[in-house]
């Protein structure tokens, strides 16, 4: 007999993903690639969040959750439009060529 | 096949999903191809969000990320031209690579000992909610919606309010950076030619 799934398989699956997201913006160049990977990681939190709300019993992790997803509609809108601001200047430009904030 | 089987099935391929989608995000040269790597993490984490009861939050995770984001990513990357696949040979950072890995291993390391470790600690009373159990404990499929409406609209009403001023400001300020201001623009560009004119 087997045991059934524990919370913390989610959490550590969570970890996981986090950690991906993170070593994805360390290395990526594109800016749009690294952008995704912030997504990675906000879903791991997410993840995390619902998981212990199952482990609590504690409903007010999935709100968290609503309202994590809330603020990351907000902040693709916002920050896609600073890389389109960008990138229409200076086509094809990498993390590398925006080290500095001059136009 | 008991459901104990279906559940570890379920996980499983979910967790695959995940996985496979996040690595092919880091791993992908073109961006496109990278978008649908996160289309794929982003169904399986809403699979995830099923397999936990979380009904409502599994359908706003696919209309919102899958459906919403993740098009407006690709949207992105059509309309600048961008979906040509770049070189991941070229190393900018010399040792970077190895040492992210090693962050990264780290990372997973480190978080994967201290959920362990809390794991067999105990909860304390004060810690667990208050009688907001959640519907697994019901087994209805309605009463997760019920219970998050009630805490969203109860106790998160001013959060909930305070949202929508933050989606106008999104929406306001991505209209006001994307704009084109066409008298604007030709003062700056004659000014910068003044500038590069002077400076040779």
């Amino acid at each position: 007999m087997i045991a059934a799934i524990e919370p913390s398989w989610y959490l550590i699956l969570a970890a996981m993903l986090f950690s991906i997201g993170a070593v994805g913006l360390l290395i990526r160049r594109n800016p749009l690639v690294m952008f995704m990977c912030i997504e990675l990681m906000l879903n791991a939190a997410n993840l995390t969040f619902v998981a212990l709300a199952i482990k609590l019993g504690d409903i007010n992790g999935q709100t968290a959750v609503f309202f994590v997803m809330v603020v990351a509609a907000a902040e693709v809108v916002v920050g896609l439009s600073i890389i389109v601001s960008i990138l229409r200047r200076k086509p094809g430009a990498t993390a590398d060529d925006l080290a500095e904030l001059k136009g | 096949m008991n459901t104990t089987f279906l559940e570890y099935l379920v996980f499983f391929a979910a967790a695959a999903m995940v996985l496979g989608g996040a690595i092919g995000v880091i791993t992908l040269k073109n961006p496109v191809h990278a978008a649908l790597g996160l289309v794929l993490t982003l169904f399986g984490i809403a699979v995830q969000f099923v397999a936990q009861e979380a009904h409502f939050l599994a359908a706003v995770q696919i209309i919102v990320y899958a459906g919403a984001i993740v098009v407006l990513f690709l949207f992105v990357i059509m309309l600048l031209g961008v979906d040509n696949a770049m070189d991941l040979s070229i190393e900018p950072i010399r040792v970077q690579r190895p040492l992210a890995a090693i962050m990264g291993l780290g990372l997973v390391s480190l978080l994967t000992a201290a959920i362990i470790k809390a794991d067999s600690a105990t909860v304390l009373p004060n810690a667990v909610g208050d009688g907001l159990d959640i519907a697994t404990v019901t087994g209805d499929s309605d009463s997760n919606i019920k219970q998050l409406a009630e805490n969203l609209y109860g106790d998160h009403i001013f959060a909930f309010e305070l949202t929508s001023v933050l989606l106008i400001v999104a929406v306001a300020g991505t209209v006001v950076l994307t704009r084109k201001w066409p008298r604007n623009q030709e003062m700056a560009d004659a000014e910068s030619a003044n500038t590069s004119g002077t400076s040779k």
